[in-house]
């Protein structure tokens, strides 16, 4: 059966784009059909990380509007068979977006895919209840700071009370992602710690992105890090917690500092 | 108020009742509207009670009182007896002329009595989030979770945090100074009781992270560990 998946956070910045890339070829991977829908109407982004910035012809607005069918809207990545784009409109606003016009969209992509992953806008405006709408799932993108648990914590509050499901008396099923996670910070104790961060949003943990170069190296090079580089830390942690969403069980690790030639420098001079 | 029987043959024994008094005002058609009103609320509310209607503030004719009797009966209210109306005015099927009653403090409000509903409580058994509002005067608010950041509660009586407050609770708001805040863990970003308040700043930070009551001693609110 389908799944509509929001990824939402409150807070812009956090990595809810570069979330839903990864998590999206995550899923894909395992043999889902996916689609990553772009809800930021008017700043789109995830046409970049997806790589897929110079094959947009037709966009959500232009299918909601009927415009265009589903169809010529629907980008294929290159890399994965089973992994589509439902691109945003650059030169539009959230305005155009309609709730029956989604409600149309999503329920024509649950005839074809398994998880249909919307891409949120930061904020809790029009763009952002539109992309919740319809949610059966949502992934809550955090950072391990006060200003981003207390936005996650409004949108939850959001997703309890604004959607379809919680208006007809059923749960959004909600998961908190935690990104950019800093083991080096954490282990001084300049982060909220993750005990508090789940305290605070009594949400369960999908997972723990520890912060890395490897994923602002494949958003530039257009490619989910799960796809660019996945031995590293962040693919490894989103494909686990991607086998999370599909029911998994699989151990949370919290990541610990790398015990490398770096931390040997920099621990000494600390010290 | 005491009701004296008129017409009794033998054995004369007095007995005292309690009765509710209707004094109608003008215009009578709204105040028979009120009347609905309360029994709307509350119906049957009247039956099996008896009932004394007060004249004196009023100025009606034989046909008038006729048929505000009449129209009572219709929302099954029975007329006991009538005061404070000239006895020409009244009929011998009309209920009879009383005199000497008492004003009986208890029951003085009786009408309003429905609006002093028994006081009731809100359970929220879900955390309250940060932007989230709950405004509930008619009394406690209990949540089984916490009050996060940036929410509210308010309250007309108590308000019991099962968890963390660290958003803002507000009780007591229609003057019930009685009215106390108690929570598992404080780190409140403002209590308030009946109009009294105290920001986190003023919180003692001895009390921070345990659990803790507010109630309001005069008008200085306490705040003290629970345990």
């Amino acid at each position: 059966m389908a799944k509509v998946l929001v990824v939402t956070s409150g807070k812009g910045g956090v990595g809810k784009t570069t979330s839903t890339a990864a998590l999206g070829a995550a899923l894909a991977q395992n043999g889902k059909k996916v689609v990553v829908v772009d809800f930021d109407i008017g700043l789109r982004n995830l046409d970049l990380v997806m790589g897929a910035e110079r094959r947009v012809v037709f966009d959500l607005i232009n299918v909601v509007q009927g415009v265009a069918k589903l169809s010529q809207a629907l980008i294929r990545d290159k890399r994965l068979e089973t992994l589509w784009l439902l691109p945003a409109s650059q030169t539009r606003d959230k305005e155009a977006l309609t709730e029956e016009g989604v409600g149309r969209v999503i329920s024509e992509l649950r005839e074809t895919f398994d998880w249909i992953i919307c891409d949120s806008p930061a904020g809790i405006e029009r763009g952002a209840m539109l992309a919740m709408r319809y949610a059966d799932e949502a992934i809550i993108v955090t950072n391990p700071e006060v200003s981003s648990v207390r936005d996650s914590d409004r949108i939850i509050g959001m997703l309890d009370a604004k959607t379809v499901k919680a208006e007809s008396g059923e749960r959004v099923n909600k998961h908190v992602l935690i990104t950019r996670y800093d083991p080096a910070r954490a282990a001084r104790g300049e982060m909220i710690s993750i005990d508090d961060m789940l305290e605070i949003l009594a949400t369960p943990l999908l997972g723990i992105i520890p912060e890395s170069q490897d994923v602002l190296r494949a958003s530039n090079v257009g490619s989910p890090v799960t796809l660019n580089s996945p031995a590293s830390a962040p693919a490894r942690a989103y494909s686990e917690a991607a086998r999370r969403l599909l029911g998994e069980t699989v151990d949370m690790m919290v990541p610990s500092g790398r015990k490398g030639l770096i931390k040997l420098l920099l621990g000494r001079r600390a010290a | 108020m005491d009701a004296e029987p008129t017409r009794q043959l033998v054995r004369l024994r007095g007995r005292s009742y309690v009765a509710f008094v209707f004094s109608p005002v003008v215009p009578v058609i709204e105040w028979l509207a009120d009347i609905d009103a309360t029994l709307a609320r509350s119906p049957g509310f009247f039956v099996g009670k008896p009932v004394v209607l007060d004249l004196s503030s009023l100025d009606l004719s034989t046909s008038a009182i006729a048929h505000l009797i009449v129209s009572l009966e219709r929302k099954n209210i029975r007329v006991l007896g009538i005061e404070g109306a000239d006895a020409s005015l009244l009929t011998p099927t009309m209920p009879p002329l009383l005199s000497g009653g008492r004003v009986c403090a208890i029951r003085e409000a009786e009408p309003e009595k429905p609006e002093v509903k028994a006081l009731t409580s809100l359970l929220l058994d879900q955390p309250v989030r940060s932007g989230q509002s709950i405004v509930f005067p008619e009394g406690d608010v209990t949540v089984l979770g916490s009050v996060g950041s940036g929410a509210e509660i308010v309250a007309g009586g108590s308000i019991h945090i099962y968890g963390t407050l660290r958003g803002r609770a507000m009780a007591g708001v229609n003057g019930n100074a009685g009215a106390r805040i108690y929570c598992q863990r404080i780190e409140a970003e403002l209590l308030a009781i009946d109009g009294y308040y105290q920001t986190a700043e003023q919180l003692d930070a001895a009390l921070r992270d345990r659990p803790a009551q507010a109630w309001l001693e005069g008008n200085i609110m306490r705040i003290t560990p629970l345990n």
